[in-house]
């Protein structure tokens, strides 16, 4: 499957089904079958850094070592443009500088990571994401553990980001309704192999969902958009 | 830039406690050297400077071939094995591990006790010490490579465990076959750095590259920090780093082991002093330690050398002794909330 620049592909299947792993797979950091091409060029053919400098990811949990600011965490994303024994430019602090205040991230800057709320953690991953200044991210479950609000708002500011920038997003995401939201092309996996691909309105339907997910769900729609609901069982 | 100008500050300030550690351990000492000719008499050996310190010449010996190089190698293994103990602590991710993690330990204690029980000859304790412990570290490497994919570091530690227990019981047993060089092997365990001028000149190259390689990596270190598959998103070859932090440590590790015995507690104590005081990135935890685990072990060393003078306690005792409460006391007046 193809996926357009400026494009929100978001990779939905039940759980073991093998979103993750894809993700780190188009990333370059496991072994795999097939292709993964970026631009035409395959992503385990270039080397480490020109990679980071074309794809940013942030795992499901990322390792947010707690003394560490936010500033020092943020700047970690021009490290595919340091080289090996050199250090940050007054570019890269100012590139860094410019995305915190971005994601008004600012007044944070100098707080341990290890003092700061879901919602903010969740920011500060995607700044050093940004900070990466790739024109593709992969984003492993950029919501979890956030309440409904803070879903609502980290999804907001990441489409509102692709837009201004033109960036390219795949995420996982486990919750289909905000998937089918704000994704142009869902990818359904199931049992590690892509089970449906293409609109939302294509990919989340009750056959498919009832068959890959194993629930009992009811699908409506608003502005368009699929919203799945979850079903009790009846007679049980 | 204030926190850049914090870390000149610190540097700053290290050094002002490493020469003053120095100063002190020049200075006093069991032959009750005069302070002030001793003074006069290092000034008289600076270039340009012709001083007479009154010194006689059993003084003057006293002072050039015993307390001189007894202060700059006490100096060189204490800032050698702190600075390996932060350099395994980033690459292991671990606030515990410490030089002897991954074997060195275990290495050198077995060759040093073959080399004592079966040619009865000092002299070849510090290369059979060297050889040890790189021999020790390598195979804990090796064992972990063939154990575990994809280079994670449970696997090594779990290597590293195994060839210092299966290399300790080795140890304990040629040790058994003669119990009358049991004190021997024993006294080289507890440490010592009265090694001299020969020890130093020794282990001084390798002192020199491993130092200098794991202070280039500070900053890669700190990448290390946020994990491998992000490191490796980074365009870090987390790996190849790794490798190289630990080729460094080991080899920094082995040099101290063969000039000094196992010194316990400088490796752990000293970096995590550090990083309480100056915070957790390792491009200021590096240096910092070199410099901390320095003046630490010439101060202990000091301690050794006039508590019960002229008798010596060793120095393994004395950091333990002095090293443990001052770190209860670090720890507790930086009191915080574990997260």
């Amino acid at each position: 499957m193809a996926v357009p620049a400026g494009a929100w592909l978001a990779v939905i299947g039940p759980n073991g089904a093998g979103k993750s792993t894809l993700l780190k797979a188009m990333m370059g950091l496991l072994p795999h079958d097939g292709e993964v091409l970026v631009g035409g060029r395959g992503v385990r053919r270039m080397k480490p850094r020109e990679r980071g400098r074309l794809i940013a990811y942030a795992p499901q949990n990322p390792l947010l070592p707690p003394d560490m600011t936010v500033a020092d965490y943020a700047i970690l994303g021009r490290t595919p443009y340091i080289p090996y024994l050199a250090r940050e430019t007054a570019h890269d602090r100012d590139v860094t500088r410019s995305v915190l205040d971005r994601l008004d991230l600012a007044a944070f800057a100098d707080r341990p990571l290890g003092h700061l709320s879901g919602g903010e953690r969740q920011r500060v991953v995607l700044a050093r994401a940004l900070t990466q200044q790739a024109p593709i991210l992969l984003l492993d479950e950029p919501t979890t553990a956030l309440d409904l609000g803070h879903q609502q708002q980290v999804l907001e500011l990441l489409d509102r980001l692709r837009l201004d920038d033109g960036l390219t997003v795949v995420t996982t995401l486990h919750d289909l309704s905000l998937a089918g939201q704000y994704a142009d092309t869902l990818l359904l996996l199931s049992e590690g192999h892509a089970a449906a691909s293409g609109p939302p309105q294509d990919v989340l339907t009750e056959p498919l969902l009832t068959r890959h997910f194993d629930a009992h769900v009811q699908v409506t729609h608003t502005h368009g958009r699929p919203v799945i609901h979850l079903i009790r069982p009846a007679n049980r | 830039m204030t926190r850049h100008r914090f870390r000149l500050w610190a540097l700053g300030a290290a050094v002002v406690v490493l020469l003053g550690s120095m100063a002190a351990g020049l200075l006093v000492g069991a032959a009750g050297l005069a302070p002030g000719s001793v003074l006069y008499a290092l000034l008289d050996r600076l270039p340009f400077v012709s001083i007479d310190s009154g010194l006689l010449p059993v003084e003057q010996g006293v002072l050039f071939e015993l307390r001189v190089p007894r202060v700059l190698l006490a100096g060189l293994v204490g800032g050698l094995l702190a600075i390996a103990g932060a350099g395994y602590q980033g690459v292991f991710r671990n606030p515990l591990a410490d030089p002897y993690l991954l074997g060195a330990a275990a290495g050198a204690g077995l060759t040093v006790t073959l080399v004592i029980v079966v040619t009865g000859d000092s002299g070849a304790v510090p290369v059979a010490a060297f050889a040890g412990a790189v021999g020790g570290v390598f195979l804990a490497y090796a064992l972990g490579n063939t154990a575990g994919r994809g280079g994670g570091t449970a696997t090594l530690v779990l290597a590293g465990v195994a060839v210092t227990s299966f290399l300790t019981a080795i140890q304990t047993f040629v040790q058994q076959l003669k119990v009358e060089e049991l004190q021997r092997v024993y006294s080289w365990i507890l440490g010592d750095v009265g090694g001299g001028w020969p020890q130093l000149v020794m282990i001084a190259p390798y002192a020199l590259v491993s130092v200098v390689v794991m202070l280039a990596h500070g900053r890669l270190l700190d990448v290390l920090a946020v994990g491998d598959d992000e490191a490796t998103s980074l365009g870090l070859h987390a790996r190849r780093v790794r490798l190289f932090v630990l080729l460094a440590a080991s080899l920094a590790t082995a040099s101290a082991v063969a000039v000094s015995g196992l010194i316990a507690f400088v490796g752990i104590v000293v970096p995590h002093v550090v990083r309480r005081l100056a915070g957790w990135s390792y491009r200021i935890v590096l240096p910092l330690s070199l410099l901390g685990g320095a003046a630490f072990l010439v101060i202990a060393d000091l301690v050794a050398r006039t508590v019960l003078a002229p008798a010596e306690l060793p120095i393994g005792v004395v950091t333990a002794f002095v090293g443990a409460p001052f770190f209860v006391l670090v720890l507790r007046l930086t009191r915080r909330v574990e997260t």
